[in-house]
């Protein structure tokens, strides 16, 4: 299994190594050069002009100037932005990154859920009129001009509801309500990396708890503590900032009410792809000669459908994460993008439009490294579920 | 497929074969014909298959409108509308309408209340005026069927226009990718080997590059035109996930006794991939196709929609155009500069899927219904 990870790794290594030698000539072929882009705008002081030169290492040859960009990005020097001059890229980064990470990471494991979840009862009910319903709606959400969709959820949940309501529940775009903010004692940073880190204790104790139980404990007891220890871990980082942290309230309720609307586009999207594998894995799965047997054996519905069906229509539903990633990457920068939601994706949206390549090329790399880190876990989760790839 | 076919098909009754020495009946026929009649029996088979599913069929059916209006629209700019005013980019119109200066608007088609109708028109109005005022997004008319975006220009007219470059997009982009990957997967699986690893990590790699992102540097450091697009779409869809899909695919043809038949009658390796793994492969591919079709669409749309395309018209600009003039939050009142453009873009996404799925229970019978 060790050895297995770690020729995972080195591979994915190489492939970054690829990805950046691509970008690097990507950059080479743009017409004229950085420098060159740069020459005439009076923002950008001279100083900095000289040391742009000499990082990018114009007077080398061709050679010399890749060299300098990858010894550059190993040894996390990302360069200046430019469009935020004298930031660093790296800190700009590090800034953003926990925003996108949350973002992506929640959508990604809601929609999972709740796609297994449904797709597991759809394809138990086929040919009746909730299954078509369903499907058809999960094939619309899933071919949904995104962008679109989400400006219609902004129309319809950030704003008409709000009238309706007269009640803002769901704020429009932005990370925090900047009026409440001024002149409070923390900055964003500071309380959203506390509600991270709580949330994230709370949802591995519940883990670890449902582990310990399964090993230890009579089956439907395990089931009992299991539900109880997840609850416990979805109640515990509210009751958190309302009884520990409670000068932290207001600000981690603002930016949780601002998380809220685009985690639930973008779930919305991913979710009725992850519905509609599952059901075709799960239609695929009950036409077996276990299903049968099962049956045969007298077992009870539910029994035959969690235990025996949908175990086995996991699998392909996982090998997908690959391409779910893909999907939450790309939906999540646009959905950064449309909310405005200071993240990795709209760091590169702005560099881009702001022309500000050293910026553009440092976001670009970190969500090529989210998505190989993500391409990861799902070879090794993959491994966890299927015994023939661990025995190898 | 073909060549093992010409066998078991047998000759047409009521006609008098010469026999071949060996006994059999020689087929006088030219080959080609022969070809076309199968192809014939062979789609019509397909299409009962296909028509079995209804989902599918409408999803061909919203092509086929689609392929229609996209046709229709440069006849309608030559012969019945005036350029001046209908053209997609540089048309302009702002259709006058009445209005009444009231206390308060009960229509708001057709009523102003005194404060807007000062800010609209001149300062001295007074209630109970009727104003002719110039209407700029104008809704929906008998001249302008979906009325005018935030510049005057028709809405109906750009979603034609915006159709016609939706399938030339998809189109170059679904050429080249089931060109590059049924040309990759065959390889890869007939000759196996390094040459098979090697391409399949390749694909590996390129399924991992976050599509999005790479393309809206892309599209900053390049002008990036519809061809453009549709090429980058097809070589990075034919090397990564769709060459895997057809190389495995090609696995399975390869170990088929007529490759070895092939072979032993002295095919060359070109012949054997050209003449007998891609034609069987390529069944396959078609499916492949719809769905680099879907891709591609909503893909131009987006970046459109981001403003980072060079083109002239398209339903991701017009979002873009009304989104950002600020016409999102006020809601369906507006409702022509949004609705159409996106349902366009999102139906014929969805038809091309629908379309490929139903086509997917025709080339794997593993899916066909029980």
């Amino acid at each position: 299994m060790v050895k297995f990870i770690s020729k995972r790794l080195v591979q994915m290594f190489l492939l970054f190594v690829i990805f950046l030698t691509v970008l690097f000539f990507l950059l080479e072929a743009q017409p004229g050069d950085l420098s060159q882009q740069y020459i005439g705008n009076p923002d950008i002081p001279p100083e900095a002009k000289a040391i742009l030169a000499e990082r990018l290492g114009l007077d080398q040859p061709l050679w010399g100037r890749y060299m300098s960009y990858m010894r550059n990005f190993f040894t996390g020097d990302l360069g200046v932005a430019l469009s935020q001059y004298p930031t660093s890229v790296s800190s700009l980064i590090v800034e953003r990154l926990p925003r996108t990470l949350v973002l992506f990471l929640s959508a990604t494991l809601l929609a999972y859920y709740l796609g297994f979840v449904t797709g597991k009862v759809l394809a138990w009910r086929r040919g009746k009129a909730t299954e078509y319903m369903l499907t058809l709606g999960g094939v619309g959400l899933y071919t949904v001009f995104y962008p679109w969709f989400a400006l219609l959820m902004i129309w319809g949940l950030g704003f008409t509801l709000s009238n309706w309501l007269g009640l803002r529940v769901f704020p429009i775009g932005r990370f925090i309500d900047t009026n409440e903010w001024t002149g409070g004692p923390f900055t964003t940073n500071q309380v959203f990396s506390r509600m991270i880190w709580v949330a994230a204790l709370s949802m591995i104790a519940a883990a670890v708890i449902t582990f310990v139980a399964r090993r230890r404990l009579e089956y439907p007891v395990a089931i009992r503590v299991r539900n109880y220890a997840f609850l416990g871990g979805v109640i515990l980082p509210f009751a958190y900032f309302v009884f520990v942290a409670s000068d932290m309230r207001p600000y981690a309720l603002d930016i949780l009410q601002h998380t809220m609307l685009p985690v639930l586009t973008l779930t919305l999207v991913a979710f009725a792809g992850i519905m509609l594998l599952t059901r075709s894995s799960m239609l695929e799965t009950l036409r077996e000669d276990y299903i049968l047997t099962a049956r045969a054996k007298g077992l009870s519905e539910k029994v035959i459908r969690d235990k025996h069906a949908a175990r086995n229509a996991l699998l392909p539903v996982v090998t997908s994460l690959v391409l779910a990633l893909a999907f939450v990457i790309s939906g999540g920068i646009i959905t950064e993008t449309i909310f405005s939601w200071p993240g990795i994706g709209r760091l590169l949206f702005d560099a881009v439009i702001l022309e500000d390549i050293p910026l553009a090329m440092g976001a670009l790399s970190i969500i090529a490294v989210l998505a190989l880190i993500g391409h990861l876990i799902a070879d090794i989760l993959y491994m966890y579920l299927d015994p023939r790839i661990r025995y190898q | 497929m073909t060549e093992r076919v010409d066998l078991e098909e047998p000759a047409a009754p009521g006609i008098e074969l010469p026999q071949a020495p060996g006994g059999g009946p020689v087929v006088q026929e030219p080959l080609w014909r022969i070809r076309l009649r199968l192809l014939w029996k062979a789609s019509r088979r397909n299409w009962r298959l296909f028509a079995r599913n209804k989902i599918g069929l409408v999803g061909l059916g919203i092509i086929l409108t689609f392929a229609v209006v996209a046709l229709i629209h440069p006849v309608l700019m030559d012969r019945v509308w005036d350029p001046a005013i209908y053209h997609p980019v540089k048309g302009y119109d702002a259709p006058v309408a009445e209005y009444t200066v009231v206390e308060e608007v009960t229509d708001e088609f057709s009523e102003l209340t005194l404060q807007e109708a000062q800010i609209r028109s001149n300062p001295f109005v007074r209630v109970g005026d009727v104003l002719s005022i110039a209407q700029q997004p104008a809704p929906p008319s008998r001249t302008h069927w979906l009325g005018t975006d935030p510049l005057g220009r028709d809405v109906l007219s750009q979603l034609m226009f915006s159709t016609r470059a939706a399938f030339l997009l998809g189109g170059i982009a679904a050429f080249v990718t089931v060109f590059i990957a049924t040309t990759v997967g065959s390889i890869a699986a007939y000759y196996g080997g390094w040459i098979d690893s090697a391409l399949m990590r390749f694909a590996d790699l390129v399924l991992l590059v976050p599509l999005i992102p790479v393309l809206i540097v892309v599209g900053a450091l390049f002008s990036l035109t519809l061809p453009l697009l549709g090429v980058l779409i097809g070589v990075l869809s034919g090397f990564g996930g769709t060459a895997i899909v057809l190389k495995s695919q090609a696995l399975s043809v390869t170990v088929k006794p007529f490759v070895d038949a092939a072979r032993v009658a002295g095919g060359s390796n070109r012949h054997i991939i050209f003449r007998h793994i891609i034609p069987n492969v390529v069944p396959l591919s078609f499916l492949y196709m719809m769905f680099t079709v879907t891709e591609a669409i909503s893909l131009e749309a987006t970046l459109s929609f981001l403003g980072l395309m060079n083109v002239q018209m398209s339903w991701g600009l017009m979002i873009n155009v009304a989104h950002s003039q600020g016409y999102l939050l006020s809601g369906t009142s507006f409702w022509w500069l949004l609705i159409p453009a996106g349902m366009a873009v999102t139906l014929l996404a969805a038809a091309f899927f629908l379309a490929g799925r139903a086509m997917d229970e025709v080339v794997n019978p593993r899916l066909r219904r029980r």
